[in-house]
């Protein structure tokens, strides 16, 4: 079983893919997912991601692998968008299916972590008419050092 | 001549996202840039492609239409 690995260039609906999941993998007892979406706290008015497409869907698509050999899973669905984004726009969606609902915890858990850190992508955020470039956060490499 | 690629915020510094320049040992391509970019991109935190492939050598020469890319720490997700 190979994971579903898509790098989106356009907005996706999060909804119909975490519901077309969870039926193609109805074998599976559970399904753990995590979205990450752009913050509507009034500071951020968009946000845009760029990637290198040499290596960032050949990267996502690795990790996807590495998550398959680490934990016994039904489906695994990584999709990240590139490109320009408003608040409450979807940015990541990570699902895992497993039997067991631990091993779907893990699995989403560790994907994001390695998402974050690991991942060929360059976020900047326009606040006040101005885009800044988003430094890494000491706190993504502390998340992912986690799983050794 | 040979192409260099500037991911995130080293465009912003380059005043551009890519870059032609002539062939050649990278030593001379960089000492031909603007002072401040060329030491961004010495930043030992900027990884480099090449073609496409990571490469950890930094000792490369660009051939005719190689293309270098000079890709910052990342910030996804």
């Amino acid at each position: 079983m190979a994971a579903d690995v898509r790098l989106c260039t356009a907005a996706f609906d999060h909804a119909a893919e975490l519901e077309r999941f969870a039926r193609a993998h109805q074998q599976a007892g559970g399904v753990v997912s995590f979205l990450g979406q752009v913050r509507a706290d009034g500071a951020v008015e968009a946000l845009e991601l760029q990637h290198y497409a040499p290596l960032t869907l050949p990267g996502m698509e690795a990790l996807g692998a590495a998550v398959l050999a680490r934990w016994p899973l039904d489906g695994l669905l990584i999709l990240h968008r590139s490109g320009a984004m408003l608040p409450g726009d979807p940015i990541v969606l990570v699902a895992a299916a497993a039997r067991h609902r631990r091993d779907a915890f893990a699995a989403a858990d560790y994907a994001m972590d390695h998402l974050k850190s690991e991942s060929w992508f360059w976020k900047r955020e326009k606040a006040g008419g101005t885009w800044r470039w988003v430094e890494p956060r000491a706190e993504d490499y502390a998340d992912k050092a986690r799983w050794g | 001549m040979a192409r260099l690629l500037f991911l995130g915020k080293l465009a912003d510094l380059a005043g551009g996202a890519e870059r032609e320049v002539a062939a050649g040992p990278l030593d001379q391509v960089l000492a031909a840039l603007e002072p401040d970019l060329a030491l961004a991109l010495l930043d030992e935190r900027v990884r480099t492609a090449l073609n496409g492939e990571l490469v950890g050598e930094r000792a490369l020469v660009l051939g005719e239409d190689d293309e270098l890319a000079f890709l910052p720490p990342v910030s996804g997700g």
